[in-house]
């Protein structure tokens, strides 16, 4: 092995968003020894753009809200196959968690008698998201970062993970390269905390940067960690679709929140049309009442667009498809409506909305308080990932944890919107405390040079097969297309099993695939990297996706349309085999106390 | 719940919105457009032509990324959220300062080609890309969020929206750094030891007015921070692509506070007299 060098660390985090930043404060606190690792620069993570809220039952703006209210809608959400546990340790400590972000200087807005406000946001039955304008995330990152500077933490920017080292069956810390220089780097560490978010690059229209290529979930994947539920992927319902340039950036479920209403190239608010029989109960069947609701009347109930994404995203395909789509192939998103309503609605609505009134601005030439958006469905998150203990989120791999968007888990078939960001604060907290725990009973690990050595051949391989190979681009747009064309968001058995022989395909590519230039900030290089993470990610998705034969939060399968009960007792875990090929199974999910179920029969009714 | 029929759903192929969305594609005006980058390494360099297909919409990370993928692979640039949000693809486009994903092709002169180079004011790392990590050290320097002991016994604060208002228009920062490319302390007379630049006096701003905040940044401001090596020229301002009035809202405010503090004989008995005071 070569000298390459060595970073020692107790406890490594993988990952600077929400939860990464989140676990680092938590194992910093501590007093060990604490790294952070990322891909860009800090504070650039996905987080940043996260635009509605965080949701937390603190029952400020609504006193009927409580953390059971949020539980109860955090599984109905998640059709049940959640991970009941997280779901309810969850609710019940994201709202200490947000009151932490404002004693660490974030500023949300606020309620007249000067609390945290909360909104409206699809699925949660009361007013419960703590936001910012529409800027929650960036205030969130920013106030994570600059806590977090403080703590004793060392960052690691713009550096790359490879591969997991392991120790025996303990983990043993991370290979990496530096994206600046392309040197190698070890780092050594007792415990480490995947939080590298999503797979959103597994597809064409996706929210996501290039950054999320299923990192962490690969990575996690090859050092013998299980995944689960891989099949849901959430398509957001409202991204940009018109200029191309921007097609898939997102539009925040904020905008329904304050009172903007989708229509179809008639006119006509479509969701009015069909809402499941789960929700009837709770929401509006006329127009006027779903005003009333968004207005804070608390004895109306939501209006349709406030749905669950996984629903009004299928219900604009559906549109789409029967020719009542607008001119650029999505639907409208009307916020200016509100003028009828009320009086200043420009001005009110570029105060809730500003970044999304500065986005189309520019973007779109579109004034978004003069005139609708043309939106559609985007690739955006991802339910599944990487399984975890919904206490301590360590994975089967011993010092192994997860947290955030690239576990699995709390959100089971279907995310709501918010959720994520509580998600983040709540098990990022957990992962950090319980990764910090776990390295203070382990001795120093040591790491294997063949390991190291294995994936840094690997690393180097495209540079010797030179330019005149495939190229990462062409095979990551293949891949995307393979993803978006055939597991997307209408799902049938023989474009799934299409997909497995594109893929078989796109793998032998990937292994082909040669880049110019050298290894100092080569794009190229990176992207030729990327690729294998994505072609696990992808082969999971599709696997889980393919076994799924019934329709389910995210996961709509045309030939399979209906909900099956059978499906819901069990989650999709896949592993690496012995013979290094992928394997599915079925996890039973436990039992749920009396008590919780007990609280999601009470709100059922 | 009750879910949508097959025959609601394309069978077979791609959905119906994915396909849509494909045609769109089809049906942009496409036009070839000339672009010069400056490609090199730690500062060596030059810049190079290059043509590609622009469609209606286009800005110039679009067009950076087309080049990349088909004719240049490792051409290198920072990106994140191409949205305006992240603040990571900033460089200067026909010599100003810029987002590239906010920066539309039919905003600049059509005739020409577009030109895009790095920051100036950093150290160069390879084609766009510069080593922005000094505005990484300079902040842990400025001290931290210090909020006053909570209003209620559960340990939150009572905050009206008006005291949040305030300093919403300095925590948009997307810190792309801009501001710092522009400066002239920092571009021209590299003053990098003395001056913290605009981004973080945007930041101190930001926690001196911050509602909860009692800590006093204002000698560090003056003694550590440079404050007074900023002469108002308002080129931050006029590149802050959040459009955070930096000068008039956070510097001169900032300004004041040192001058009060510093130069007040009167007021500085007074608060000799009566301790710390925070306005």
């Amino acid at each position: 092995m070569p000298d390459y060098q060595t970073v020692d660390h107790d406890v490594l985090i993988i990952g600077a968003g929400g939860a990464g930043l989140r676990a680092a404060i938590e194992a910093a606190a501590t007093g060990l020894s604490v790294g952070v690792v990322c891909k860009s620069l800090l504070g650039k993570a996905h987080t940043v753009m996260a635009e509605g809220g965080v949701a937390a039952a603190m029952a400020n703006v609504d006193d009927r809200d409580s953390w059971r209210v949020h539980f109860a809608d955090t599984m109905r959400g998640g059709q049940y196959v959640n991970n009941w546990r997280m779901a309810q340790l969850h609710a019940q400590e994201a709202p200490a968690r947000v009151r932490e972000l404002e004693a660490w200087g974030a500023l949300f807005d606020r309620t007249p008698d000067g609390r945290i406000l909360q909104r409206n946001f699809g699925g949660h039955r009361y007013p419960r998201l703590a936001h910012v304008g529409d800027r929650t995330g960036l205030e969130m990152i920013r106030t994570l970062q600059d806590h977090g500077i403080h703590q004793g933490m060392d960052v690691h920017m713009e550096c790359t993970v490879l591969a997991l080292l392991r120790d025996g069956e303990r983990i043993a810390g991370a290979f990496a390269y530096d994206r600046e220089r392309g040197r190698f780097r070890i780092f050594r560490a007792k415990a480490v905390v995947m939080a590298t978010g999503g797979i959103g690059r597994a597809y064409n229209i996706t929210s996501n940067s290039w950054e999320y290529t299923g990192d962490g979930q690969a990575l996690a994947y090859l050092a013998g960690a299980d995944l689960q539920d891989m099949e849901f992927v959430q398509f957001h319902p409202t991204g940009m679709i018109w200029p191309p340039s921007v097609r898939g950036i997102l539009v925040t479920e904020g905008v329904r929140g304050e009172g903007g209403v989708l229509r179809n190239r008639d006119g006509k608010r479509f969701m009015f049309d069909n809402i499941p029989d789960n929700y009837k109960q709770q929401t509006a069947d006329n127009e006027e009442e779903g005003w009333r609701y968004v207005q804070g009347d608390k004895d109306a109930r939501r209006p349709p667009e406030l749905l669950t994404r996984d629903h009004v995203a299928r219900m604009i395909v559906r549109e789409v498809k029967e020719g009542r789509g607008s001119p650029h192939g999505g639907v409208y998103l009307d916020i200016s409506w509100i003028k009828e309503r009320i009086p200043n609605a420009s001005e009110h609505i570029r105060k809730k909305l500003p970044s999304m009134y500065h986005q189309f601005m520019q973007l779109a030439g579109i004034d978004i308080t003069r005139e609708a958006m043309e939106i559609g469905p985007t690739t955006h998150y991802v339910m599944g990932g990487i399984r975890v203990n919904g206490d301590t989120q360590m994975t089967n791999v011993p010092g192994l944890f997860a947290c955030g968007e690239c576990a699995a888990g709390l959100h089971g078939a279907n995310r709501l919107g918010g959720n994520s960001l509580s998600d983040l604060l709540v098990f990022g907290k957990r992962a950090g405390e319980f990764a910090a725990a776990y390295a203070r009973t382990q001795s120093p690990v040591s790491i294997n040079a063949d390991e190291v050595d294995e994936s840094a051949r690997r690393a180097l391989a495209p540079f010797e097969r030179g330019t005149s190979a495939d190229g990462p681009y062409q095979v990551q747009e293949s891949l995307q297309t393979t993803m978006q064309n055939h597991v997307g968001i209408v799902r049938v058995a023989h474009e799934m099993e299409r997909a497995l022989g594109e893929l078989e395909v796109l793998t032998q590519r990937a292994e082909r695939v040669g880049v110019p230039g050298n290894r100092e900030y080569n794009p190229g290089w990176h992207t030729a990297l990327d690729l294998r993470h994505l072609l696990i990610v992808s082969e999971a998705i599709t696997r889980s996706a393919l076994e799924r034969r019934e329709s389910r939060g995210g996961h709509f399968r045309d030939d399979f349309p209906d909900k099956d009960p059978a499906f819901g007792t069990f989650n999709h875990v896949v592993r690496r085999g012995p013979d290094g090929a992928m394997q599915l199974v079925r996890e039973e999910i436990p039992p749920r106390p009396a008590e919780l179920d007990a609280i999601i029969k009470e709100m059922q009714s | 719940m009750t879910a949508p029929h097959a025959d609601e759903a394309t069978t077979g192929g791609v959905d119906a919105y994915t396909a849509a969305q494909t045609a769109q594609d089809a049906a942009v005006g496409h036009r070839s457009r000339d672009f010069k980058v400056w490609r090199g390494t730690d500062g060596v360099g030059e810049f190079r032509s290059y043509t590609t297909e622009t469609d209606d919409g286009m800005v110039v990370l679009d067009a950076i990324h087309q080049i990349q993928a088909a004719q240049a692979n490792d051409l290198a640039v920072r990106w994140n959220c191409k949205a305006g949000k992240c603040g990571s693809c900033s460089a200067e486009i026909n010599g100003k300062p810029k987002l590239m994903c906010m920066t539309r092709l039919d905003e600049l002169p059509a005739g020409e080609p577009v030109t895009v180079e790095p920051m100036r004011a950093f150290p160069h790392v390879r084609d766009l890309v510069t080593d922005v990590s000094w505005n990484f050290r300079v902040k842990p320097r400025i001290q931290k969020f210090t909020p006053r002991p909570p209003d209620d016994p559960d340990g939150t604060w009572r905050i009206q929206q008006r005291d949040v208002d305030r300093v919403q228009e300095f925590r948009k920062c997307i810190e792309c750094f801009l501001c710092q490319d522009v400066c002239h302390v920092l571009r021209d007379h590299h003053m990098h030891e003395q001056f913290v630049g605009p981004r973080f006096l945007v930041y101190a701003a930001a926690l001196e007015m911050h509602p909860l905040d009692i800590a006093d940044r204002t000698t560090e401001l003056k003694e550590e921070f440079g404050i007074g090596y900023c002469n108002i020229t308002k080129c931050c301002t006029t590149v802050c692509p959040e459009h955070i009035t930096i000068t008039d809202n956070a510097i001169i405010p900032l300004k004041e506070r040192v001058v009060d503090k510093h130069y007040d004989p009167l007021r500085a008995l007074v608060r000799l007299v009566r301790g710390k005071r925070k306005d």
